[in-house]
């Protein structure tokens, strides 16, 4: 899309170009953020055998809108002896590391905010930005529980960072490239393209590759909903235990911000899943219903059913204990990785 | 073991610690001195025969007559057999001697008799104030227990 | 697979050295759980000596719902009246409080009761037991982090207050069982709607055992955490399912009998530590599961057997018992709930006592959760099913 744009624009209004092309993510998660707000609702009430809000709105569809209007004018209160600036300043850089990992996050083959040869490396960095914020709510709540939550969440986000990368390295080993847009094109064609298939090798080559991938696809999943702070890995915000964690001192327009930003980042993680492993953008029938429109149907397709799996699994699954935590991330799913990663290295060697 | 068998050992093993019975009440009871109940009290756990393993319930009692009292209702999951027995000690003196190194369970319920009757629990490990506020005046189970007028600056009786 | 933490005993104290050979000592912090939280049951305080994560002590302190029962019981001109006061004390499971008391009053009375009345208390205890362990169970999930279960449970629960609002008028604190009979009759349709629920009822478990018991993270949480051994339990007075997780198979209903149980067919649920130890908080679940199937087969058995008769025949125009005390014991959802009740042959009471079966499972917290962590503390105040208005009477 930058190519198309450039034209339009003299030298002179170059920033405009770079606001404009920056824009989508941004309305992207406004809107995806309010339907998953009801999406989750519903899906939650009905695996609960009730049904949600059905007065707003013809089944409740007004209601994230409702919720969104009663954050906006509530009452910011903030703890007199917290720490202000760090106070003020937490929300927005939980939010900013998320929403900067959706520069290089392609939603079509037409459109990715920011075509840089390092894109899935620089979605993993960028994304440490959230441990930042973090710890600073925690820690200028000035809450003994909040810095709780803070320390578990900084301790759990860091350590699933590192399955991640290993699995992220299994597929960029067989694709080749760290752009998210070159992963794609490598897996286009059809579903026995993706990566999580094997990848458009050889078939010598992609049969044996094919439980290695699926690990490693299934374990990127589990990394991500740990780096969401998602049921079963959501012990930062444990309610029952710590009220509410780090957010505990947090209402109004910043607590909104905090949930948006989990919900982006819900979304981010599924979509770089999505991206790496299940083909991205390309459609899985090769050239029937495929294109740029089409791109963005199946990219969002295959994030937002990740992110209806991740809804499924937290209203199902009771949670972990912190240090159960840490074991999983580090004893089991590391020695696994390396497994995948060691195999998949072999295989495409040889 | 019977009542009667029960009361007739620690009569003769303890002498002067026991004091007057009921044994045809409708729950027989023994009397013990209130500042022996602790050797009497462990003789009863740990005695083969007796082994009164579970104190099912220590209730204190503000009999009118100027006494207070603790009434402790002991069972034997081995032997299933139960007993009752009744330390009294004196509203100017109301000292017990503390049976918490025996049963664990009477810890708490010590210090609920201390906070609803003022009974002093001698020997045990941290007798304070459980139900009622820590700087709550009086003892409010007594019998001439009066309603404070004020607490803490509200006013309590409506 | 199995783990353990072993805890030095000096690790407290033991001072650290840095690589220049300077002492360093840790803090322990002193954190404040309650008296408001989501998941300590109730208006209870907990202070906790931490060590980073892991439990030092644990301090209860209670007292926050004290509403003096028993005190309001000595001024009460009738013993019939203290009944609605009883009701509040374990507001979770009031028929078996008033069945519990008026145990102790019609001892003191010497009374006979009629087998109508029998068969209908055993009825609604065990309607009463069912409710009160979905609630267990159910706020066990929840602070578990399992959300959906809690629901469930909820849900079913709403059908047994059908059934005590049907009979009774109330939802939650009946005033039902009076000293001498009940306060109505089971009205038409009550047996049927009952043997329906039992019924669906087995399904809906079914449910909840896939979603929990075997559930592999629920399991990591709860075995081998909070283990109470059988001495300890004995010791401290513990009771209920406390002591039958810890393997003491141990019953008020079948070994120190009162109503009509022994007519029925029913085990005694005890834990065996199948996943764990014995003694831990999976078993104490575990028990409180299987408590209530055997609870529907009771209320199944009472209804195929009910007599015919008048259920208020028994009750006494006037209560004055002769001047004596009686301490009656009665297994509620909870555990061993007695009442030790004086009486000075006038009709109010000298002295009720209620000796609640949460205040005395509850003092055991600190025995059993040191060298645990914080979100293990959680799981075990959770399993020893604590409701305050009992602990505080």
């Amino acid at each position: 899309m930058e190519e198309l744009l450039r034209p339009l624009f003299s030298d002179d209004y170059g920033w405009l170009l770079y606001i404009i092309l920056a824009a989508p993510p941004m309305v992207f998660i406004l809107l995806y953020a309010l339907i998953t707000v009801w999406t989750e609702m519903k899906i939650s009430a009905h695996m609960q055998d009730r049904v949600a809000y059905m007065y707003t709105g013809p089944h409740g569809i007004l209601q994230p809108l409702a919720d969104i209007l009663k954050l906006i004018q509530k009452e910011n209160t903030v703890p007199a002896a917290a720490n202000k600036p760090l106070f003020f300043l937490a929300p927005f850089l939980v939010f900013i590391g998320t929403y900067a990992g959706f520069a290089t996050l392609p939603f079509s083959s037409a459109y990715i905010g920011s075509n840089i040869n390092l894109g899935v490396f620089y979605i993993l960095a960028v994304t440490s930005i959230v441990v930042v914020g973090l710890l600073m709510a925690g820690w200028a709540s000035n809450n003994k529980w909040s810095m709780f939550g803070a320390m578990r969440s900084a301790g759990q986000i860091i350590s699933y960072e590192i399955p991640t990368a290993l699995a992220l390295l299994v597929a960029v080993m067989i694709t080749g490239s760290l752009n998210l847009q070159d992963v794609i094109r490598f897996q286009e064609g059809g579903i026995q393209n993706w990566v999580v298939f094997g990848g458009s090798l050889p078939l010598a080559q992609k049969l044996p590759l094919i439980p290695f991938t699926a690990i490693a696809f299934l374990i990127m999943f589990i990394a991500g909903i740990a780096e969401v702070n998602r049921t079963p890995f959501d012990l930062p915000e444990a309610e029952s235990e710590l009220v509410q964690g780090y957010n505990t001192e947090y209402s109004g327009m910043k607590f909104a911000i905090f949930y948006l930003a989990e919900y982006a980042n819900m979304y981010l993680v599924s979509g770089v899943a999505a991206c790496l492993f299940l083909g991205g953008w390309s459609s899985p029938f090769g050239d029937f219903m495929s294109g740029p429109i089409w791109g963005v149907f199946w990219i969002v397709l295959k994030a937002y059913g990740f992110v209806v799996l991740q809804i499924w699994i937290r209203w199902t699954l009771p949670r972990l204990r912190v240090d159960q935590l840490m074991y999983t991330s580090w004893k089991v799913l590391i020695p696994f990785l390396f497994v995948c990663v060691f195999a998949t290295g072999l295989i495409l060697v040889l | 073991m019977t009542p009667q068998e029960i009361h007739d050992n620690l009569k003769a093993k303890f002498g002067t610690a026991v004091a007057d019975a009921k044994l045809d009440a409708l729950q027989p009871w023994i009397g013990l001195a209130p500042d022996r109940t602790l050797e009497v009290c462990r003789f009863l756990h740990d005695e083969a025969g007796f082994e009164f393993d579970y104190l099912s319930c220590l209730s204190g009692v503000d009999y009118n007559d100027g006494k207070l009292g603790v009434v402790y209702h002991l069972f034997s999951m081995n032997q299933k057999h139960k007993i009752v027995l009744k330390a009294l000690c004196t509203r100017e003196q109301p000292h017990i001697q503390s049976v918490s190194q025996v049963w664990g369970t009477a810890n708490w319920h010590e210090r609920e008799a201390f906070d609803m009757f003022g009974i002093v629990f001698d020997g045990h490990p941290d007798l304070r104030r459980i139900l009622c506020g820590d700087d709550y005046p009086g003892h409010p189970l007594r019998k001439d227990f009066k309603v404070p007028e004020f607490y803490n600056g509200m006013k309590v009786p409506y | 697979m199995k783990e353990t933490r072993t805890l030095p005993t000096d690790y407290v104290t033991k001072p650290g050295r840095t690589s220049s050979g300077r002492t360093l000592r840790t803090d322990e912090m002193i954190i404040n759980m309650g008296p408001q939280h989501p998941s300590t049951h109730g208006v209870l305080r907990l202070e906790i000596v931490v060590d980073g994560e892991i439990v030092v002590d644990v301090i209860p302190h209670i007292g926050y719902l004290h509403r003096c029962f028993e005190k309001h019981a000595e001024h009460m001109t009738n013993y019939q009246q203290v009944i609605p006061y009883v009701d509040r004390m374990d507001y979770l499971s009031s028929m078996n409080n008033d069945w519990a008391y008026a145990l102790a009053v019609e001892k003191l009375l010497k009374l006979e009761i009629p087998d109508r009345v029998q068969h209908i208390r055993v009825i609604m205890a065990e309607l009463q037991r069912i409710a009160s362990h979905l609630i267990a169970v159910g706020t066990y999930a929840i602070d578990m982090g399992a959300f959906t279960p809690f629901l469930w449970c909820f849900r079913d629960r709403e059908r047994i207050l059908d059934l005590f609002e049907l009979t009774c008028g109330a939802r939650l604190l009946y005033n039902y069982i009076w000293v001498g009979g009940v306060s109505h009759d089971l009205p038409p349709g009550f047996a049927e709607k009952a043997k329906d629920f039992c019924r669906d009822f087995r399904e809906t478990m079914q449910e909840v055992h896939d979603v929990l018991t075997y559930n592999e993270i629920f399991i990591k949480r709860t075995a081998n955490v909070g283990v109470l051994p059988k001495d300890v339990a004995i010791n401290w007075a513990c009771s209920g399912p406390m002591l039958r997780g810890s393997g003491v198979d141990w019953d008020l209903r079948r070994d120190d009998p009162y109503g009509v149980y022994h007519k029925f067919d029913w085990n005694v649920q005890i834990g065996k530590g199948e996943v764990g130890t014995v003694g831990d908080c999976w078993d104490r679940y575990i028990v409180r599961m299987r408590e209530m199937e055997e609870s529907a087969r009771l209320i199944e058995q009472a209804l195929a057997t009910l007599p015919e008769g008048n259920v208020q025949s028994a009750i006494p125009k006037r209560i004055r018992p002769e001047a004596g005390d009686a301490y009656v014991r009665s297994e509620s959802p909870r555990g061993e709930l007695g009442f030790y009740v004086i009486s000075d042959g006038t009709a109010s009471p000298y002295r009720v006592k209620g000796r609640a079966p949460a205040f005395v499972n509850l003092s055991v917290l600190p025995e059993i959760s040191r060298g645990a962590m914080i979100a293990d503390l959680v799981a075990i105040v959770g399993s020893v099913d604590i409701v305050l208005g009992e602990v505080d009477r």
